[in-house]
């Protein structure tokens, strides 16, 4: 036993050799994403310059910009800003609601998967894996293609008679939201399936036998079992969603507005405006971190438990 | 006795999976099918045909859609080649190398490009590179594309090495082969499947990014998604449903490539 443990400490000689083996992911994120994300919080307080970049002079003028306003010169008595306040609010609920809607649908699909038999799971799981490697742009085009007010959609529904006049769906916040459902439906599923897969069933029959109902056993004991896979699945479709650029932007209009089209706007040639652009980034990244940090200590919670 | 199937089943729920699959599907399929329209409209139905295919080699888009492919490519080779090599390094040193100082912080370093939002991630390094003086173009995106891909590389590699027992390594070293040779004819070897797996990954994920090229791109440079996006804002034209199917086909075959190469590995495992 000692002498195993020995040789097993000795292990394959990568001992000595982590530092090396690690220096090149370490840089390579080290410089081009974490020094990037520390020079982009810097920006955030610099002041515009026009033409695009900064100057740099310490300045909270992106910040001041983001909760107040000072009128068309800027000298007036400050009054709240809602403008972009109104843009995080909708991304916020634009994105719980594509949570909501993801888990009422992801959360039976997952379940589904879960009880096959062994050699059709594996196919299930596959086909809802596929779509989510195939190009976001390109299932984002696929699905406005779809949606058009000319499109194949409204082409069956006037074609069968169940409309007179195409549905104006293209361009609507209901647009954009089919978009983010659309876009982030395997993320639910995947983490939820990783959950219930795991699930004894031995509960939910000593539940039967003592009378509960089906439903009665997937509240009272299904749900809170499985309740880590279906925090990480509503994770993993918030988060994406919360900065999406795709979805509002090729199904949205201007009334759709989310965090991640005004952000892309601030780069856009010589209107943008970096320190602002930087700002709305780093809100949008600390909004981001709380849900991380609500997630890491909701998961730690429950593993005490 | 009836309860044993009983309670795995939920009324609704199979419905919600066909669901779940028609609504994933559907608006693949509808662009599939149009692709092959050969009606300049994109309403009308005008017979089966292949001239949007055509279109991509001989349109007037021909030329732009050619040296976006090439980028894409050339790109997409580069950074999951190099992202790939150094992921494969990191993993051997993180599920190798024992306990040491700065494994959860690594750990948490690796997987930052999968935390950190990806219009952020786009900001961040073209604020970087602009502040450097690193000219956009081919290479701030190879540089973009290799680093986002190596948590994606990273991942089957790592989960690999895991199941690879270090007895066969031990066994080698103690019939005297040198650190390089175990390397060599043992753990590369047994970790060739997760590699594969890594790459085509990296791959598809360099292929299909749009919002941190877009960024850190600049004037004149193009990928297959930049220039998809750019077409698309002008409206939907037949032609890019064609290019779309393209990609959607590499995407899915490439998939498909890494799904059976890591079925074939964990057969070899066990």
């Amino acid at each position: 036993m000692a002498g195993r443990a020995a040789s097993g400490a000795a292990g394959t000689g990568y001992r000595g050799l982590t530092g090396p083996l690690l220096l090149p992911a370490w840089a390579m994120i080290g410089i081009f994403l974490l020094l990037p994300v520390l020079l982009m919080t810097v920006y955030s307080f610099l002041t515009r310059e026009f033409r695009g970049g900064v100057d740099w002079t310490f300045s909270l003028a992106a910040y001041d910009r983001f909760l107040l306003s000072r009128g068309l010169f800027g000298d007036e008595p400050p009054v709240p800003e809602w403008t972009y306040i109104t843009i995080f609010w909708r991304s916020i609920w634009q994105a719980g609601l594509a949570t909501l809607i993801c888990l009422i649908v992801g959360f039976p699909t997952a379940w589904f998967i879960a009880t096959r038999p062994l050699h059709s799971r594996a196919l299930w799981l596959f086909m809802i894996t596929v779509p989510y490697w195939v190009n976001l742009l390109i299932r984002t085009v696929s699905l406005r293609f779809l949606l058009r007010d000319q499109g194949p959609l409204n082409d069956l529904l006037i074609g069968t008679g169940l409309l007179d006049s195409p549905l104006r769906i293209i361009n609507t916040n209901l647009a954009v939201q089919l978009g983010l459902f659309y876009s982030y439906l395997p993320f639910m599923v995947l983490p939820i399936y990783a959950a219930v897969e795991r699930y004894n069933f031995a509960l939910s029959e000593a539940a039967a036998d003592l009378y509960a109902s089906r439903w009665t056993t997937l509240r009272e004991i299904v749900l809170p079992v499985v309740r880590p896979g279906i925090i990480a699945g509503c994770i993993l479709v918030f988060v994406p969603s919360l900065g999406a650029f795709l979805a509002p932007d090729l199904l949205g209009g201007a009334k759709t507005y989310m965090i991640g089209s005004l952000i892309e706007e601030q780069f856009k040639g010589s209107q943008g405006n970096w320190p602002f652009g930087a700002a709305v980034s780093v809100i949008l990244m600390t909004l981001v971190l709380i849900v991380l940090m609500v997630y890491t200590r909701a998961r730690g919670r429950a593993e005490v438990r | 006795m009836a309860g044993c199937p009983d309670i795995r089943r939920y009324p609704g729920f199979a419905a919600m999976a066909a669901l779940c699959l028609t609504i994933l599907y559907v608006p693949l399929a509808v662009v599939i099918a149009y692709s092959f329209n050969a009606s300049t409209s994109l309403t009308n139905w005008g017979g089966v045909s292949l001239r949007w295919y055509a279109d991509l080699f001989t349109g007037v888009e021909a030329p732009r859609f050619r040296a976006a492919a090439w980028n894409s490519i050339t790109i997409a080779t580069l950074a999951a080649t190099a992202s790939t090599i150094i992921a494969a390094a990191a993993a051997v040193a993180m599920v190798r190398g024992g306990r040491f100082r700065g494994k959860g912080a690594t750990f948490a370093l690796i997987n930052l490009p999968l935390m950190v939002p990806e219009i952020v991630t786009a900001v961040a390094t073209l604020i970087f590179f602009s502040t450097i003086g690193l000219m956009t173009g081919y290479l701030t995106i190879l540089i973009a594309h290799i680093t986002f891909c190596i948590p994606f590389a990273y991942l089957p590699i790592a989960a690999r090495l895991e199941g690879i027992e270090e007895t066969f390594e031990q066994a080698a070293r103690d019939l005297y082969a040198t650190r390089a040779q175990a390397f060599r004819l043992i753990l590369l070897p047994l970790m060739t499947p997760g590699i594969i797996s890594g790459f085509l990954l990296a791959f598809i994920i360099s292929l299909d990014d749009f919002i941190i090229t877009n960024f850190v791109k600049g004037a004149g440079m193009e990928t297959l998604p930049t220039a998809i996006f750019g077409s698309v804002k002008q409206g939907i034209k037949p032609n890019i449903l064609a290019l779309s199917t393209v990609m959607l086909t590499v995407s899915i075959l490439f998939v498909t490539l890494s799904y059976f190469v890591n079925r074939l590995g964990q057969r070899s495992r066990a």
